[in-house]
């Protein structure tokens, strides 16, 4: 079982993405749960979801506490969010960020979501969605197929600069 | 079609396809979603129903039962407080005979304000003459509410039916769900005995003590008379779908020495807690208990029983230990856990089975037994 | 409404049903919370109504109304749904389903009987026990005011609505009729009194009545779409009231009852028409 946690604040769509991330693994053959941490949840509070991803039926509920990989959605929960903790030790991190962050025994990852959004002009109430472009980096990193990814992505949303922004941040990915 | 859905969404959807004439709701945390779906088919015109957005849950029900003894299919969903409120009309509804069909999301009870998963809200209805049933994934959650309507509907029964779903837990985690083509699958409804001004009656009218017991017997024989419509009913939604639902579901029980007992989302990650002691070489199976009422004949002859309560009733003990002990008259090992939405994992539940003390009660992260 | 109910000796509430249903004819359904008019009907398996009645907690015959409306209307039937209910189930335990039924827009007829007490339980204060008056729970006379429930009602601005009183048959069919004929919500409150309850004798009950329309304690008028039109007897009893006193001294439950009273309930009267007469000016 592959376990994700989606470290993000409310109103970003840390959900949805937790969502879309748990459809394209279906498309993928696999099984998957999503879910938030379960709370009432504030705009703009940290937040985080959760992605189990298996090959089998999937039957825990409680929470993620060694995840496999980590997603920050938006680097300033780091701030005041062990993002982290519990990480499986060589556990994987995507982080939205534009410039190249390094953890010791972790692998990380980034791509600037927030910049694709914007040159996408893919904004709702003055936020750069990021839940459709994040699909994208995971499928990048062989969590998802990219094929996957821009299924689900169209499952839920009619509009293709989604599927767009996810294409360029599999691109926009360094090596 | 298999799609990503949360338990509420799954619910909601379950309804739209069976298609009541009346919804009559009021939201609470963590129900809000079901009705807010429903409201959304209706207003969409996905559904040829009559949403009644009431100003509370005792009105809810009342409304249902007001809608139901005209012969109409109705539903309603609730949860913690929101079924409390509704207390007076569940044995109302029940009572009257009426097939209402309610999904109830398991939340704890205040003070303080919890809106985690629990038991005990749905407990506190155990004896209203409400069939219940507890589901443990969103797939179940969907193919429950179907089998509901068919089961409250059917002739031989004539009883509201709950299903209930973890809050959070189950309300609001996204699972694959496999929707089906409905069919025949549930009849027209057909009351008997629904109002019709061309033959007035009085409904009940004033009742004399020579009297009462015989509707009171009548409820309890259709309960008893209930146990077979739900096997057939899981038998052909078995045949038409493919997926199978029995009283309980059972997991590696047969050669067990220990069981765990469980009901909701705890029963089914009992699951796992199974496969890590048998690879300890502990033979442990999980019986996760689906319907409570009717409460099944459980096959726990000779086996060693851990029961899981997410419940509680004070002074007695947990409620489905307290069940299960009346049916077995033997000792078991009670574990009160998941109060408040209390996090409970696989590692904890085979922990609970590891350090087992057959007659004792454990409340899990209180460091005593009792 | 078939022959022998099993109601008191005198009651108005068995003669204010008996107009209703001949009102309201064949195609119609009864919603009664628990009130004098549960006991009325009779002992199962019997019943005195020519009409079906649902019988429903006390707390909910508005909310069981309106989903039994709605199940009507869907269905395609233009079925009358009445609502039944005393003064306790109204202007106390019911006031919530009734105001929530009444905001929804509900298509049915809520009838309040009113006869100022929980008569079934032996007459307990309610929100309709007038001051002044003594009941089982307020043995020297209540000292709070009626609740005006027909403000509250106003409040939500139903197509149609009248108070009645049992002392006057045809006004009470009339009215029935004419609230029958709208779509919505709409409400009659009917001033029924009660021999055991008021103690006064059984035959007095129409006469109590009409001391009450005479006296102004009790108002006939309607409502319709806003406009208020105050019907002729109260009319007549605002250009010359009757003394209070008259209406007071025959019935048992105000023997004694204080001057100073007296004199708050005349004050209630006074500004009660006044108020009345401004609205029906304001809306002609």
């Amino acid at each position: 079982m592959f376990e994700i946690r989606i470290h993000s604040r409310g109103g970003q769509g840390g959900v949805t993405a937790a969502r879309l991330l748990a459809m394209a693994a279906l498309h993928d053959g696999k099984y998957a749960t999503a879910c938030p941490f379960y709370g009432a949840e504030r705009r703009g509070a940290p937040i985080v979801s959760f992605v189990r991803i298996d090959d089998k039926p999937i039957k825990v509920y409680s929470q993620i506490r060694q995840p496999d990989m980590v997603v920050v959605l938006d680097t300033s929960v780091m701030d005041t969010v062990d993002v982290l903790h519990g990480l499986k030790k060589g556990g994987r991190i995507f982080i939205n960020s534009a410039g190249k962050r390094e953890f010791s025994d972790f692998e990380c990852r980034n791509v600037d979501l927030t910049g694709i959004a914007l040159r996408e002009n893919l904004v709702v109430s003055g936020s750069p969605i990021l839940n459709t472009p994040v699909l994208g980096a995971l499928a990048r990193m062989g969590i998802i197929t990219a094929e996957s990814g821009k299924l689900a992505i169209r499952e839920m949303f009619s509009d293709e600069r989604n599927v767009k922004a996810a294409d360029a941040a599999y691109k926009e990915m360094s090596a | 079609m298999k799609k990503i859905a949360t338990g509420n969404k799954a619910v909601a959807e379950a309804v739209r396809q069976a298609a009541p004439g009346v919804v009559a709701a009021y939201p609470i945390t963590p129900q809000t979603e079901i009705v807010e779906q429903i409201a959304e088919f209706v207003t969409g015109g996905l559904m040829p129903t009559r949403y009644i957005a009431v100003e509370s849950e005792h009105s809810a029900m009342a409304a249902c039962i007001g809608a139901s003894i005209t012969g109409m299919r109705t539903f309603t969903a609730t949860s913690s407080h929101g079924l409390l409120y509704m207390h007076e009309m569940t044995n109302w509804a029940a009572g009257a005979r009426l097939p209402i069909v309610m999904a109830n999301v398991n939340r704890s009870l205040g003070p303080g304000w919890n809106i985690w998963a629990e038991h005990t809200d749905a407990l506190q209805e155990r004896d209203t003459g409400w069939l219940q049933v507890y589901v443990s994934t969103v797939q179940e959650a969907y193919d429950t509410i179907l089998m509901a309507f068919r089961i409250a509907e059917h002739n031989d029964v004539l009883l509201p039916v709950m299903v209930n779903l973890d809050g959070f837990l189950l309300s609001h985690i996204m699972q694959p769900v496999d929707t089906v083509e409905l069919g025949d699958f549930i009849p027209a409804i057909y009351l008997p005995y629904a109002i019709d001004p061309k033959h007035p009656a009085g409904y009940g009218t004033l009742t004399g003590p020579d009297q009462q017991f015989k509707f009171r017997w009548d409820i309890e024989r259709s309960m008893r008379d209930s146990v077979k419509v739900i096997e057939e009913t899981g038998k052909d939604f078995s045949k038409r779908f493919g997926r199978n639902y029995g009283f309980t579901e059972d997991y590696l029980c047969d050669d067990a020495d220990v069981i765990v007992v469980a009901m909701g989302t705890l029963g089914k990650e009992a699951e796992v807690a199974i496969d890590l002691l048998r690879k300890e070489g502990i033979k442990a199976g999980s019986m996760r208990l689906r319907w409570l009422r009717p409460f099944p004949k459980l096959n726990l002859k000779g086996k060693q029983v851990v029961v899981i309560d997410r419940d509680y009733s004070f002074g007695r003990g947990g409620i489905l230990a307290t069940e299960i002990m009346a049916q077995t008259k033997e000792d078991l090992y009670s574990v009160i856990a998941g109060i408040g939405g209390q996090e409970v994992t696989y590692d904890d539940i085979a922990g609970f089975v590891r350090t087992r003390h057959m007659g004792k009660e454990f409340w899990f992260g209180v460091n005593a037994h009792v | 409404m078939l022959k022998c109910t099993s109601a008191c000796a005198g009651c108005s509430d068995s003669l204010a049903l008996r107009y209703v249903l001949k009102a309201a004819g064949p195609d119609t359904v009864m919603v009664v919370p628990a009130c004098c008019t549960s006991v009325i009907q009779g002992i199962y398996p019997n019943t005195a109504f020519n009409v079906p009645v649902y019988n429903i907690a006390f707390g909910a015959a508005a909310a069981c109304a309106s989903g039994m409306s709605n199940a009507f209307r869907a269905a395609g039937k233009k079925t009358n749904v009445i609502v039944y209910a005393g003064d306790g189930g109204t202007l106390d335990i019911g006031i919530q389903a009734m105001s929530g039924a009444f905001e929804r827009g509900t298509d049915f007829l809520y009838i309040c009987y009113d006869n100022e007490a929980y008569g079934n339980t032996g007459m307990q204060r309610s929100g309709g026990t007038p001051m002044g008056a003594k009941t089982t729970t307020t043995p020297t006379g209540k000292t709070d005011a009626k609740k005006d429930i027909d403000a509250i009602i106003a409040a939500h601005d139903p197509p149609y609505m009248a108070t009645a009183c049992a002392a006057y048959p045809q006004d009470i069919f009339k009215k029935v009729q004419k609230a029958l004929t709208f779509r919505g919500p709409t409400f009659i409150h009917i001033l029924a009194p009660c021999p055991p309850g008021w103690r006064y004798p059984t035959e007095k009950s129409v006469e109590m009545g009409k001391l009450a329309v005479k006296s102004g304690m009790w108002v006939l008028y309607e409502r319709e779409y806003g406009k208020v039109t105050i019907g002729p007897q109260s009319k007549a009893a605002m250009k010359k009231p009757l003394p209070l006193e008259e209406y007071l001294s025959p019935q048992g439950r105000f023997k004694g009852i204080d001057t100073k009273v007296v004199e708050i309930l005349k004050q209630r009267i006074a500004k009660n028409y006044q108020r009345l007469a401004a609205d029906e000016e304001a809306s002609a």
